[in-house]
This record gives structure tokens, sequence and C-alpha cells, in this order.
């Protein structure tokens, strides 16, 4: 074993382009209660010790490169490099998301943690195992086929009196193996070695269920978040945003704020700041600042024009593809033909709001610029992202900066937290002074990326006997992310739009990920254009599951809508039209759980009762995640209050590693999505965004908390696991719908279900009852 | 400026204070007290929650000058060795996601339950009111203040 040469910076020409690699700065290795060991190793994608070291007391450290938003990762990831080395969970620590000690693994994306990034920490784990193995042979003066190891102990098998700890074969050196790289940097990175790693039937800690390990921390009030990091000579900063969104600050009067002491104005480009020594005198100075703004006029429609306005709006794009890759032209003639042969057919619009992040903590970032080097500390679930986006803000090299992720309030997604990563840089290159910043609620809630509010139009053609025989589903809306990537550029950034950085709007959506075979299928999208290029409170970015509730609201309540129509049972109906065992199994299994009795949807007797029940089921998938969920609602008819107090789902997540945090993940799914179903809607007026706190944007109380949420997995020791992180939100919104309907007997199309909207449905139902009495009596 | 006297967690600590500060900067910037976290400034989601005298208060718009009495964190509550059973019931049912905003559901668990450990569910939801949690982790919650409701009734 040879250590790795120490050197300040290399740069490394690899298949997949220029990638850095880097040791630390000696100003970095220096800041204070961060780093721990061991340090000396040089990241590269193909170096198994850029993934895994072992110090001399036996602790296995495990460098990931991605980030864990609360799901389990980490735990999930240790018990992982744990089985391929035989080690005990309580052996492995994972350090992830430091730009300088894990390689860019694409942080928190798509629900890949476990799916794509655990892969390569479990081949570079069997590999070392092998390396661990090899060793003890020579230090124990036996064939290494009759060793065996336990709890990161080597000992011949049978004799455990001689062993060998992996702490004493490997603990004052380093792994010096090259592993087979894939040239991929980000979610695809994944190495192999020579070593396979073992079979499920071999696994004694993955599929049991574990409890995360930093839990203890939160609740006794000792873990560390983002906004606790303080630096030596650090800075509070707070952002000015404008009244009118798109308004430019104009001039300051510092004497407004002469009674605050120690406040710096940054005013760079269009971008305004105050800080100060004390966070409190920085709040109040960017309230109490005179500031004159450019006079522009409100960007915005009326929010409640929104959908008639995303209707007339010009196309920007279209594809019949996904949004991420090039046009794909829409093939109509077969799908107009078939439609044309329809006896029946029936179409359905659906409305879904612009929704925030809304993170319990508006985002918080600290940075320190000095000597052209700089660290940052970020709550952005890709720190390696805000690393590259800070160094091009500062125009100095990748490798010059240090960026370190943080716990903090969840992200789900682009939210404000990449944003305020180059916000504490740019604050920090203007006060040569390391810089906090963080938000203010109605910066959180009202200046975030959004979700993309969108409608969806679904048509579908029925032959004489009511079978599907056509089927359109066309999206129309705002880009599903209207960043080019992330915080990656500061183009993509609040402050780096409006500190001359070129905007790059960018044009993607997406189509339902259900597997129904209709004879003739067309699922397209169109796009249309911000309604503020610049800058804007309306930016839109992924939000958890990004496009899965508005789309699949859609999907699946026209097949419910379908099923209706057909007189048919709804599950019977799915089962009618899926092939992939997996498809139906999630569907047969909740069927099953939920005694579910064959019917058709919709109540037994019309306007019943204050009070009514009714269950609706929804299936999806996303990517190989298969998902089904049953939801049990009471609805008030009078207050038109929607209360789902029962959820029973379906998971089909592939393998399983950890059924504990499974489930809760997938509860936490459930309920966030329950949240966005009956809650949250952006509003604003010509000027602004005014959905800027928890009153003008509500989100879940615990009032309307479900009772139960009954979740019933399915294990595949013959498939990998797949990402559970957001694929049962995309189905809960159509199943609350459904289970809407199936108690009323009425069909809501926009979201959120708001009593005020329940109760405005019903009135509508009321008076269409009447109508087609009177129409009846004539 | 104004100079105040807060009691936190057992110690005692003199500043010098903007009067119109809300408490929740003097434990956060001047005493390093980082469990009561700001979310709103608001009052309107209870990540800032503390304990005065045993009653939950928002010490995001409670003015540092209006403070009387002894104040109580969520590091202040328990420890490892000497969880509440409170923090042990959120341990059990493995409750937080992010985290972020468990330090007010722990803090009005502990006061809801200190009063009346034989609390209905549906007092325990109207009494939640006004806290909020953006990753779902509402039906642990349930799951855990029942949980620690059973171990204080005894």
């Amino acid at each position: 074993m040879t250590a790795m040469p120490v050197s300040r910076r290399n740069v490394l020409k690899g298949s997949g382009g220029l990638f850095v690699s880097f040791l630390l700065p000696e100003s970095v290795l220096s800041q204070p209660g961060r780093l721990p060991s061991p340090l000396n190793r040089r990241l590269s994608p193909s170096q198994l010790d850029t993934y895994l070291s072992i110090d001399a007391n036996g602790v296995i450290t495990a460098f990931f490169g991605k980030t864990d938003m609360g799901q389990g990762v980490d735990v999930a990831i240790a018990q992982i490099v744990a089985e391929e080395l035989d080690a005990a969970l309580d052996q492995v620590q994972i350090i992830m998301g430091d730009s300088a000690l894990c390689v860019n693994q694409g942080g928190a994306s798509g629900s890949t943690a476990i799916e794509s990034g655990a892969r390569p920490l479990r081949n570079a784990a069997a590999q070392a195992r092998q390396v661990l193995l090899e060793l003890a042979a020579e230090a124990l003066q036996v064939d290494s086929a009759t060793l065996e190891i336990t709890d990161g102990q080597v000992h011949v098998a049978g004799d455990s009196s001689r062993r060998v700890g992996f702490g004493d074969l490997i603990g004052n050196s380093h792994f010096d193996v090259t592993l087979d790289w894939n040239g991929a940097i980000g979610n695809g990175l994944n190495v192999t070695g020579q070593a396979n790693p073992k079979t499920t039937d071999q696994y004694k800690l993955v599929g049991q269920s574990a409890p995360r390990r930093e839990l203890p921390a939160i609740i006794f009030g000792t873990q560390e978040y983002i906004v606790d990091i303080k630096v030596p000579g650090m800075l509070h900063g707070r952002i000015i945003r404008p009244a009118v969104a798109g308004a430019a600050p104009l001039s300051t009067d510092t004497s407004s704020i002469a009674d605050i002491p120690g406040v710096q104005v940054i005013h760079v480009g269009d971008f305004l700041g105050v800080v100060a020594e004390k966070e409190w005198h920085a709040i109040k100075a960017s309230r109490q600042l005179s500031v004159q703004w450019s006079q522009v006029s409100g960007p915005f429609p009326a929010s409640n024009d929104i959908y008639d306005h995303i209707r007339n709006e010009p196309v920007a794009r279209e594809s019949g593809g996904g949004g991420f890759g090039p046009d794909v032209p829409l093939d109509r003639e077969n799908l107009d033909q078939q439609m044309a042969q329809a006896d029946t057919v029936i179409e359905a619009e659906y409305e879904f709001p612009f929704q925030s992040h809304a993170s319990m903590g508006p985002a918080c970032a600290v940075c320190d610029v000095r000597n052209g080097q700089a660290t940052l500390w970020t709550g952005s679930q890709k720190p390696h992202d805000a690393q590259v986006g800070v160094a091009a803000l500062l125009d100095i090299p990748v490798e010059d900066v240090r960026s370190i992720w943080v716990l903090g309030p969840g992200t789900y997604g682009r939210n404000d937290a990449g944003d305020a990563a180059l916000e504490a840089a740019l604050m920090s290159r203007e006060t040569g002074r390391p810089v906090r910043v963080q938000g203010m609620r109605h910066e959180g809630s009202g200046w975030d990326p959004k979700g993309p509010a969108s409608i969806h139009r679904v048509r579908a053609g029925l032959d004489v006997n009511g079978n599907i025989i056509a089927y359109e589903f066309m999206s129309k809306g705002y880009s599903a992310g209207d960043m080019a990537a992330w915080e990656r550029s500061p183009s993509d950034t609040y402050v780096g739009m409006l500190t001359g950085w070129p905007n790059a709007t960018v044009h993607r959506f997406g189509t339902p990920g259900d597997r129904y075979e209709f004879p003739e299928k067309l699922q397209y999208w169109q796009t249309v254009c911000p309604l503020l290029e610049k800058a804007s409170p309306l930016r839109t970015a992924h939000f958890r599951d990004p496009l899965g509730p508005q789309i699949h609201f859609a999907s699946e309540s026209f097949i419910d809508e379908l099923a209706v129509a057909t007189g048919k049972d709804p599950i019977d109906l799915r089962l009618e039209y899926l092939q992939d065992p997996r498809d139906r199994g999630v569907l047969e299994a909740v069927r099953e759980r939920t005694n579910w009795q064959s019917r058709v949807p919709g109540p037994e007797i019309a306007n019943a009762g204050t009070t009514v029940t009714g269950s609706g089921v929804a299936y999806t998938r996303r990517g190989n995640s298969v998902v089904a969920v049953v939801a049990e609602v009471e609805v008030n008819r009078t207050t038109g209050r929607v209360w789902p107090r029962k959820f029973t789902v379906v998971a089909d997540q592939g393998k399983i590693i950890n059924p504990l945090w499974l489930r809760r993940t997938l509860e936490g799914n459930i309920v966030m999505a329950t949240s966005r179903t009956l809650w949250e809607e952006v509003t604003f007026d010509s000027n602004n965004v005014t959905s800027v706190d928890w009153v003008t944007y509500p989100i879940l109380e615990m009032e309307d908390a479900p009772e139960e949420i009954d979740i019933v997995l399915i294990d595949h020791d013959d498939l990998p696991p797949y990402g559970a992180g957001e694929p049962s939100t995309r189905p809960v919104t159509a199943a609350i719908g459904n289970a809407i309907y199936d108690a009323t007997g009425l069909r809501i199309r926009t979201a959120p279900f708001t009593p005020e909207r329940i109760r405005t449905l019903i009135e509508r139902g009321l008076a269409a009852d009447i109508e087609n009495a009177s129409d009846q009596s004539v | 400026m104004a100079t105040v006297t807060l009691s936190v967690d057992g110690e005692s600590h003199t500043l010098e204070v903007d009067a119109d500060m809300p408490l929740l900067y003097a434990l956060r910037d001047d005493l390093g007290k980082n469990n009561p976290r700001f979310g709103c400034g608001l009052a309107q989601c209870g990540a800032c929650t503390v304990l005065i005298d045993g009653t939950p208060v928002r010490s995001c718009v409670l003015p540092v000058t209006a403070v009387n009495g002894e104040i109580t964190t969520l590091n202040g509550l328990g420890s490892e060795a000497e969880p509440h059973p409170v923090q042990q019931a959120f341990i059990d049912e493995q409750v937080p996601f992010c985290g972020y905003c468990t330090n007010g559901w722990v803090m009005y668990s502990v006061a809801m339950l200190e009063n009346n450990p034989e609390v209905t569910d549906a007092e325990m939801r109207r009494q939640f009111a006004g806290l909020k949690c953006r990753c779902g982790s509402h039906t642990a919650i349930l799951r855990a203040v029942k949980k620690a409701a059973d171990t204080m009734k005894v």
C-alpha cells in the first residue's frame, strides 16, 4: 500500500470530460470543526479510496456524493457498505455532500440515492473486502480462502482466536486500487471492481429495519443545521426584494438606517441586500432601508385567470417525448382515425396550480470568500452544483471552491437554497468577510422557484362495447424547470439574473408514467413562456416528484371518469389495460388489502347526509417504482372539508434495503402530497406573488392529517432497489379526487381541493340536480 | 438598548440588547442556543418554540425585554441519558424527516402532556393547530405523542 501523493490540485482528464480532483488548500483545511479524518485522499472516481477509508480503530468511512434530505439515506448506505464488508453497522460512518471529500454523484436527485447512488459504494466495498482478505491472509500466514469476516474482524474460519482487525490491516494506509469507472459524473456514476458484491441470499444487514442514526441528535438538540453555522468574523446578510416583481433598485438612502449599527448596503447590478454584525440589525435594516425602485408595470395576470392564460398562450415548445430529450414529433394520424371510429368520445380537462417548496426554514447559506478561494456551507441538495455556480459567479476556478452540505430544512428539489448559496458568495465577495444569508418567510414562500402551473386535456374514444380504442393526453403549462441547470450556472439563480448573467429559459415537460396499453395512445405536452423572464418569483423548478402530482391527477382521475362512463369497477378497468406483472401486482394487492368491493364509482344515494364517505384508487409508475393507493375520505357537504381518513399504499420498490425507513419515507410522501392536494396554491396579483406566509400559503394542519396510513411493501430479491423518495407522491391527488367522486358523485378537476372549492362543486351539483329534475318533469 | 437577564436551561445570562429584538435572536445569536429555529418570524409555524415556565412560547415574536420566567430549550429538556418521555417516544417512532420543525412539536407535546396525559386524539389534533411540518411527519407525531402519553399516565 502506498499513500497517494499529496498535492494541492490535480486536474485529471477522464473519458467523461474534464473533471477536477484536488486536495484542499491549507486555508480551507483549517476551517474550524468541519473536517473529519482521514483527508489525505486524492478524489478520483476510479480510485477505491475515494469511496472508502478505514482508520486505525477500524472505523469505516464511506464518502457519498449525494445528500440525505431526511429519508434514511445515511443508514441505508451504511447498511449496504457494512453488508459488503461484513462489518457491524455502527462501524460505518457516512460523509456526504462535501465537494472536498466526495465525488459528484449528483446530490439529492430524482429519488436515486439508493437506486444509483449506492452502486459505486456497494461495488467499492465488495472490492475492499477482497483487499482486506488478501492482507489478512498475509498477516495471518494462511490461505485467504480459509478466512471469514465478522464485525470487521478477519479470522480463520472456525478459529476466531486467529484474527486481525480492519484497522490493523489498513488503518495507517489507504486502499490503492483502481476500479473500472464508467466515465459518468453525477447520478450515473458507477465503478466496478474484480470482486462481485454479495447476492441477496447472503444479506444479513440489508433488508433489515434500522433506525436513523442522526435522530437522537435532532431530538436532543445537538444536531447542527445549516442555520447554525458560525464562522469567525461572520456578517449576517438579508436580501431586499421589490414589491413589484421585476422592479430594479435605482438608489438607496442610507440615512434611513443610520440608527442601526454596523450596516452595509450591498447594491450590485440590480441586486440589493444589507449586511450587519448582528442578525437582528440586518433584518431591521432590510425592512427600514429607503429604496427607490424602477417603475415597471405588473408582469402577472390575476391568478384566477391563470388557466385561461395558459390555454390562450402561444406554444413555446411541443413534444411527445421526455422533457430532457430532443423534440419527438406528434404522430396524430392513427389516433385521429381511430378516434373518428369511436362510438363515444369522453373528454375532460384538469387544472393544477403553481406550488411553492415552502421549506420550513427560508434558505440559508454561509460563504467565506478570501484570497481568491471560497468555502461555502449550503443546505442545497446539490452541493456540487452550488460549488460550480459559486465559482462561476466569483470567476475563480471550481477547484478553489469547497462546498459543504449541511443538513437544513427539507428542500424537496430546487428550492431557494440554491439561490442562497450564490447570494452568500456575492455578499462575502463585496464585504471581504464571511457572510451568512437567510431569507425571511415571505422569501421562502414568495420568492422560491415554483412547481409549474398547468392544464391537462384528456380524451378517450370508446367503441360500442365500452372498450377504449383511442387515448390522447395533452399537457400545457409552464416549463417543469425554466432554469437550465439548478445553481450550476449563475444564470439560473436570483442573484445571477440580477447581476448580468444572461437568462436561459429552458422548456420541458413530461407525460404520464403509466403502462396502459390502449390500441392507439398519444401523449404529448406544450410549454408556454414565463410570465416574467428575469428574477421572477414564478420561476419554475423541480419540486418533489416534478410534474408527477399534476400529470397523474389528470391521468388517474380520467381513468376513474372512464370507469364511470363505461360502468366498470375502476380497478378492473385498469387491469384490463395493464400487462406488466408489477403494475398488476400493486393493484391486485391494494384490492385485497382494502377488501375492495367491486363497483362503479359514485354514491349509492346522491346528496345523502352532511358527512359522506367514499374510496378512490390510483396507480402510478415513476421509473421502475410502482405504487397503488386507495384513499378513504370523508366529505362534509356543508363545510366542504375533505378529510382523507385512511390511505392504503402498496409500493413495489424492487429490493428493499431498510423496511422501517422505506415505510416512513412512503408515509411522508403521502402526507406531503395530501397537503399539496387539499391546500396548496401559489396566489398572485398583477404585481407579485401574494402567498407569502403560512396563512396565505396554507399547508396541512394536524387536524386534517390522516388517521391511518396502511403500507404494504412488495419485496423482490431478483430486482435492484428502486427510488422511493418521490414515487408515492404522484397517485395521491387523483386517489383523493376519485374518493370525493365516490362520496359525492361530483368530479373535481381543479387542485387544490379546498373547502371553498368543494362547497362550490356541491352547490353547482345541487343546481344541476334541480335542473335535471325539472328537465325530467317537462 | 436594554439590559436583560435570561435564565436558559438553568443558566443565567445578562445581555445588552435592542429592546425590540425578539427572544429568538438573543438565544441563537448571543447565547448560541440553536434549537429554537427561525421558520417564519410570524408565530405561524412553531419552529422557534421554547418553554417559559412550562408554557410554549414563540420566541420569534416575543420581545426579549418582555421575557419573564425560566426558559427551557429542546436541549435543556432531556438528554440521551435522561430523555424526556416525549423525546424518547419521538425516537422510538422515528418521527423527524429533516427535523427542522421537530423542536416545536416536541415542546408543544411536552406542555400538552404535562398538563393532561389523558388528552384525546381529537383534542391533540386541536392543540397542535398552528404548528407546521413540511415533510409530512404528522402521522408519526400522533403515534409518538400517544406513546408518550401512555408513559406519562403511569
